[in-house]
């Protein structure tokens, strides 16, 4: 210890006299707790996504007669002009738009909805509804799309049985049906997750406001839209945010739901082309192409929403 | 003691039930009601709350039902009617196929998503102490780059990683999933939240004029009162490891390496031919979750903190 002690301190403050010393503690030290995470940061992160803009500047390129060896040749942008001329990679992007437009209105609308109804001061067993909400998530993404997948099966789902027996015929994987499909699927994981987040959001909302409400003569709808609603707008942002990334990483979901049905195809949506490309068409330097694509897109639009959300939030 | 606790039990129990008071209100309620326009009324509340939470549920008890079936009464029977009650003869049948292959596939997402839990949570503990307790230069354009690891999405970088490891020969190995599952860079935002709210300054100032240096005093005194936070960031790693799905489909090759999410996606392929898998991929299904579920109710406290933490601030 008292070999240790002087040291740190000492060079620390020999080093930046003018800096708070507060703890004792400064770049050195600091570098011992920060190099493990940024070591699997460069790793996991920062050298795949490096090497794969690299790559994709190449292209395999044969010879005339498509015989003899491929040669790799430096193309600048065109895999990327090849990839968003791409009819499917677009309509991938067009049929992740209309998921979006249709999933985050229904999923956030219905996590406030939720969350609302378990902070009116009528609501009963709270914690056994927000444990019973929250329960989809603890079920792996992979195990959601199957169950919801044999419950969209026609002869084995209860759901399309009940359906039948009053007379709607429906078919849920069709190719109209099955956009909707694959959002109720986010729906049923995601929306639990969300009324958790806003839920804590209200309780945190001071009861004296509420108090202040109620002796005005405002009734139970009136604060939940015009006192709760606007102070949860902060967590709202957050899970815009959130959420929005999360769309962008649709891939499990679709490809359990293609193998119950063709209405999938290969390129369903841009990470599925993405790994169509790669494995089946084994164009490495187009799928490296399109992840940078999704990542680039899902930085645009992170720092769309978060501007947007800060400026909603600073009166 | 097991005598006192009894009553203790009964009264918790009985108070509940006894909804007469309650039912007194009910009058009142519903004049509130013709007040309100319905909203506020207790009953169309937890009506509603009823509603959303059956919806949640459902899909899950089917599951539970639907592994208690042969193929033959998955098809044949009513969906919430038992039939012939084959739930160990499909537990059997998971088991037998590929000589256990499933219960392999179980144990390597433990692996995968235990070392991600333990290590990949302390690596991230410690940058996120060390972000909001050291001063030193650069670190907010540090933490940047932590942010931007937070808000691209973890698909986009699975193709990337896929193409690098396969440069240096290391697909279809363990270490391809290993390495990925330590970077969380949520999991460092979170832990920056925990340590500036768990680990009060003067506490580490006390220990510094005590003599201890600054990782004696992240072991015994940061870390220990860090320990909610390190056990929910965990808790999240480890579920999202378990989930996981593209980053093993994409790397693995070896069946016997699999993890349990995408060795259940491979007999749902085979199910389609062979309609015979299918009560194994409900049952094999039900299995996998069950670890998750009891994680997620065990530590009801530990997950709710944690949504909290990282929305609020």
């Amino acid at each position: 210890m008292a070999l240790q002690a002087p040291t740190v301190p000492l060079r620390k403050r020999g080093a930046a006299p003018g800096r708070s010393a507060a703890s004792g503690t400064g770049g050195r030290t600091a570098a011992i707790f920060l190099v493990p995470f940024f070591a699997v940061f460069a790793i996991a992160m920062v050298a795949p996504v490096i090497y794969s803009i690299v790559l994709s500047f190449y292209a395999q390129q044969k010879s005339g007669l498509g015989f003899g060896e491929a040669k790799t040749v430096f193309v600048g942008l065109e895999n990327y002009f090849q990839v968003l001329a791409s009819e499917s990679f677009v309509s991938g992007i067009a049929r992740l738009g209309l998921y979006c437009l249709i999933y985050i209105p229904v999923m956030v609308g219905s996590a406030v909805v939720f969350a609302l109804l378990l902070d009116a001061t009528v609501a009963r067993a709270r914690k056994l509804f927000q444990l019973l909400v929250f329960l989809p998530h603890a079920v792996p993404g992979v195990i959601a799309a199957l169950i919801w997948a044999y419950l969209y099966t026609p002869g084995i789902s209860p759901l399309v049985q009940a359906l039948q027996g009053g007379g709607i015929q429906i078919n849920f994987l069709d190719a109209h049906l099955v956009l909707p499909a694959i959002v109720n699927i986010g729906v049923w994981e995601w929306t639990g997750y969300n009324v958790i987040i806003l839920f804590t959001a209200l309780q945190a909302v001071p009861r004296e406001i509420l108090e202040a409400a109620r002796v005005d003569g405002a009734n139970e709808i009136r604060t939940a839209l015009s006192i709760k609603f606007p102070l949860i707008l902060p967590a709202l942002g957050v899970i815009m945010l959130f959420t929005i990334i999360g769309t962008l990483q649709l891939f499990t979901e679709p490809s359990i739901i293609a193998k119950a049905t063709p209405s999938i195809t290969s390129t369903w949506v841009p990470n599925l082309w993405a790994y169509d490309a790669a494995f089946i068409r084994h164009n490495l330097n187009q799928a490296a192409a399109a992840s940078i694509i999704i990542a680039g897109l899902a930085a645009i639009l992170s720092l769309v929403v978060t501007r947007f959300s800060s400026r909603m939030n600073k009166p | 003691m097991s005598t006192n606790t009894l009553p203790v039990a009964r009264t918790k129990e009985t108070k509940p039930m006894a909804k007469k008071p309650a039912q007194r209100r009910k009058s009142t309620a519903r004049q509130s009601t013709a007040r309100q326009g319905g909203f506020g009324s207790k009953l169309t509340v937890n009506g509603l709350l009823v509603l959303g939470s059956l919806y949640m549920v459902v899909p899950v008890l089917w599951l539970l039902f639907a592994s208690t079936k042969n193929a033959a009464d998955l098809y044949g029977t009513s969906a919430y009617a038992l039939g012939n009650f084959a739930l160990f003869e499909n537990i059997a049948a998971v088991a037998a196929q590929d000589g256990g292959l499933f219960f392999r596939w179980m144990g390597n997402s433990i692996l995968y998503a235990g070392v991600g839990a333990v290590v990949g949570s302390l690596i991230s503990v410690m940058a996120g102490y060390a972000f909001d307790k050291f001063q030193f230069r650069g670190k907010d354009s540090l933490f940047g780059f932590v942010l931007v690891g937070v808000l691209i999405p973890n698909t986009a970088t699975v193709l990337p990683m896929y193409l690098l490891a396969s440069v240096v020969g290391m697909t279809n190995t363990i270490w391809a999933i290993l390495i990925p599952v330590l970077c969380n860079p949520f999991g460092v935002y979170l832990a920056r939240v925990y340590a500036s709210s768990y680990v009060p300054m003067e506490t580490l100032e006390a220990a510094r004029v005590d003599g201890a240096g600054p990782i004696r005093s992240f072991f015994s005194l940061g870390l220990p009162m860090m320990m909610p936070g390190y056990i929910t960031i965990a808790l999240f790693q480890f579920v999202g490891v378990w989930n996981n799905f593209m980053l093993p489909l994409v790397m693995l090759q070896d069946q016997q390496l699999l993890p349990v999410s995408v060795g259940i996606s491979i007999w749902q392929g085979y199910a389609v031919p062979q309609p015979e898998f299918v009560p194994m991929v409900i049952t094999g299904s039900l299995l996998s979750i069950i670890p998750l579920l009891v994680a997620f109710i065990m530590l009801q406290r530990f997950w709710k903190s944690g949504l909290t933490a990282g929305a609020v601030k």
